[in-house]
């Protein structure tokens, strides 16, 4: 049964862990995910998982082991963040190539330098790239859930590819929030019994991560890629059982208040809660501001988007990432590809939507209701033909 | 799992560009890259296996503990057997392809 | 947005800000409350000025920003008054919940506030006199339970004997019971 608890955004990671009970957690700790590893740690040492935990000397290792392990057959997990996402970086790409169905906790957090150990999506920006899944995470229920589903999406037979359910580090990761929990046999239930599709174990010869060069290794990049047609039904259907099993439903992203509204907000992560509230307070007073949550980044949503942003005047994206020298940053690139049809000329179909770009939140930078509600009636000027910057900052000196 | 062809699709290429079968290169014939071939004369050959232990592409094929020929087709011409051939025995001799 | 209580905690990193602001996210908790409860981190040490909030309402909690006009302020050690502007962002009608030898008129001079309502609690000689250390958050949770009424200060004993019971020795879980007690009946409002 459901039983409401007072927990540690770190903790619900940890919790939920145990109750997949995975065959081999390999990790190294770091800000500001190490209580996922330690609080693991001591399931383990009490007895409480059967897990193999291996306690690797650095994020390197961790996701060696990880792929190792999950080639040799088992389910396999861990977590990360930050520095150590980028410790990890060729290995990121061999997990997803070798189509390992790995899920990762990323506790969201700045890169160096300068060093800082707070929140932003610099982290898992850097690694969209890399051909894992992303989830993101709005609360601590949400990352609990999304350890859950992420088992169930990345080892869904059509899939078979790593995740990271991504969470803001400290704003969500050592915030205590009331969640409702599971059971162990409703996890377990849920979860299932891992079928590998592959066990270096069974005794079958067999190669895996051979040297792919001029002949096959395009073929083979192209193969990896039609994986991903398959996940966004996955995501879907996956969110939709968790809900019909618990009361809970999620998709690939989530549309707030947008039933007639004259613009449109769009974010990442714990800011969409915020976003919510803004939302409301200025639909109270009659300002048609609607919010587009962004839950699955990779594969990115791209037709939902577009379905769900043409009904507006005009769009506002918050990044909590920067692309150095590029045209406006990671999320806003995602949304404007999306917002030109996918038709056989990609032109722009309909009518030309205005989508700014501002980047918030680098580093911890606390982003407040006020210069939500900022942005919102920047963005609701637009709409009426103001010009602005398109692409700018919020909340810096 | 049938051979994978050189002139396979993505789409018929195994899932994470495994290769689901071992011993896979014995299909692939390096004989072509030989200069040189290692001729064997049988008549002077003491069978000690000496070239058998050192040939790096497992080209020295035997039959119960004796040697019984050369593995043309993966042989790349090399030379280490008939250099490691003892002097008095002399048994194979490295002749222009 | 539903009515919310929103609370900031002021101490000095090893005060126990943090701890004391869990406890009181479990101790109102109960069957139907929502909780925020998170600690501010910087770079702090030992005795660095360090404040913790908690958001507390009957509906879900979306928000992820920061609590910037506190419905309560507690200030674990009056020095903090000095060191900080404890009054930052306050609404008219705040609560002040102080530790302090002195009484709430002496306090109300002291942060230059004449509205809302303080309370005082001489809590570090409390602490001493019960747990025998000089952490106050106990102390200052029992004056927060009599001062607000959010929670009853059984129920709040309940909840930290169950919280500090597998971390500390009898007498000293007695000594943090008597110091709640003790805070209730010693609070004084002004």
């Amino acid at each position: 049964m459901s039983e409401r608890i007072l927990i540690e955004g770190n903790e619900a990671v940890a919790l939920a862990l145990k109750l997949i009970d995975p065959d081999v957690v390999a990790a190294y700790p770091i800000t500001p995910a190490t209580e996922v590893v330690q609080k693991f740690a001591e399931y383990v040492a009490d007895g409480e998982v059967v897990t193999e935990f291996v306690a690797v000397e650095s994020e390197h290792s961790a996701m060696s082991a990880c792929i190792g392990a999950s080639t040799a057959g088992g389910r396999v997990m861990t977590a990360t963040s930050s520095q150590g996402l980028g410790l990890m970086w060729e290995m990121l790409y061999i997990a997803a190539s070798l189509r390992r169905p790995i899920t990762m906790a990323v506790a969201n957090r700045a890169l160096s330098g300068n060093i800082n150990i707070h929140c932003d999506h610099s982290d898992t920006m850097g690694a969209r790239d890399a051909g894992w899944i992303h989830l993101f995470s709005e609360n601590t229920q949400e990352i609990f859930d999304n350890m859950i589903q992420a088992v169930r999406i990345a080892e869904h037979p059509d899939v078979r590819l790593p995740v990271m359910v991504c969470y803001d580090g400290f704003v969500i990761s050592h915030a205590r929030e009331v969640i409702e929990s599971l059971s162990k046999e409703e996890v377990q239930s849920f979860v299932g019994k891992h079928k590998a599709s592959l066990s270096l174990l069974d005794l079958e010869p067999k190669t895996v991560g051979p040297l792919d060069l001029q002949d096959y290794y395009f073929e083979h990049k192209r193969s990896q890629a039609e994986a991903y047609k398959a996940v966004p039904g996955v995501i879907e259907a996956v969110g939709q059982e968790f809900g019909k099993a618990f009361g809970r439903s999620y998709a690939q992203v989530e549309e707030y208040n947008m039933d007639g509204a004259e613009v449109a907000l769009v974010a990442l992560g714990s800011t969409n809660g915020t976003i919510k509230d803004v939302v409301d307070g200025m639909n109270e007073s009659g300002k048609k501001v609607g919010l587009l949550k962004i839950r699955a980044f990779r594969p990115f949503p791209a037709e939902l988007v577009r379905a769900s942003l043409s009904k507006v005047k005009a769009v506002g994206v918050f990044d909590r990432s920067m692309t150095f020298g590029g045209w406006g940053n990671p999320l806003f690139t995602e949304i404007r590809s999306a917002m030109y049809g996918t038709s056989g000329n990609g032109c722009c179909c309909g009518p030309c939507i205005p989508i700014l770009d501002r980047v918030y939140g680098l580093g911890g930078r606390e982003i407040s209701m006020a210069e939500i509600e900022q942005y919102a009636d920047e963005v609701l000027a637009v709409a009426k033909g103001e010009q602005v910057e398109l692409i700018d900052y919020i909340g810096v000196r | 799992m049938s051979k994978i062809r050189p002139d396979a699709s993505w789409k018929e290429l195994p899932e994470g560009g495994i290769i689901p079968e071992g011993g896979t290169s014995a299909t692939f014939k390096t004989g072509d890259w030989r200069s040189e071939r290692p001729v064997w004369n049988g008549e002077s050959c003491i069978h000690c296996l000496t070239c058998w232990i050192n040939c790096p592409d497992s080209s020295i094929l035997v039959v119960d503990q004796k040697m019984t020929g050369i593995d043309y087709d993966h042989c790349k011409g090399c030379g280490i057997c008939a250099s490691v051939c003892p002097p008095k025995v002399n048994a194979i001799t490295m002749v222009t392809e | 947005m539903a009515q919310m209580t929103e609370i900031r905690w002021h101490g000095r990193g090893g005060q126990g800000a943090k701890t004391a602001a869990y406890l009181l996210a479990e101790a109102v908790m109960g069957d139907d409350a929502y909780i925020q409860a998170f600690p501010e981190y910087g770079p702090e040490r030992m005795g660095a000025p360090v404040r913790a909030f908690v958001r507390i309402s009957k509906t879900p909690i979306r928000m992820h920003c920061p609590v910037l006009s506190p419905d309560i302020v507690v200030v674990l050690d009056p020095t903090l008054m000095k060191a900080v502007d404890v009054t930052e962002g306050v609404p008219e009608d705040a609560v002040f919940i102080i530790n302090s030898t002195e009484g709430p008129a002496e306090v109300r001079q002291q942060l230059g506030i004449n509205t809302g309502r303080v309370y005082t609690v001489p809590a570090l000689k409390i602490a001493m006199e019960t747990i025998k250390r000089p952490i106050p958050n106990t102390v200052m949770l029992g004056a927060f339970a009599k001062a607000t009424g959010l929670l009853d200060v059984d129920a709040l004993k309940e909840r930290v004997r169950a919280q500090l019971g597998s971390k500390l020795r009898p007498d000293v879980i007695q000594g943090n019971m008597d110091a709640i007690d003790r805070a209730a009946q010693e609070v004084q409002e002004g």
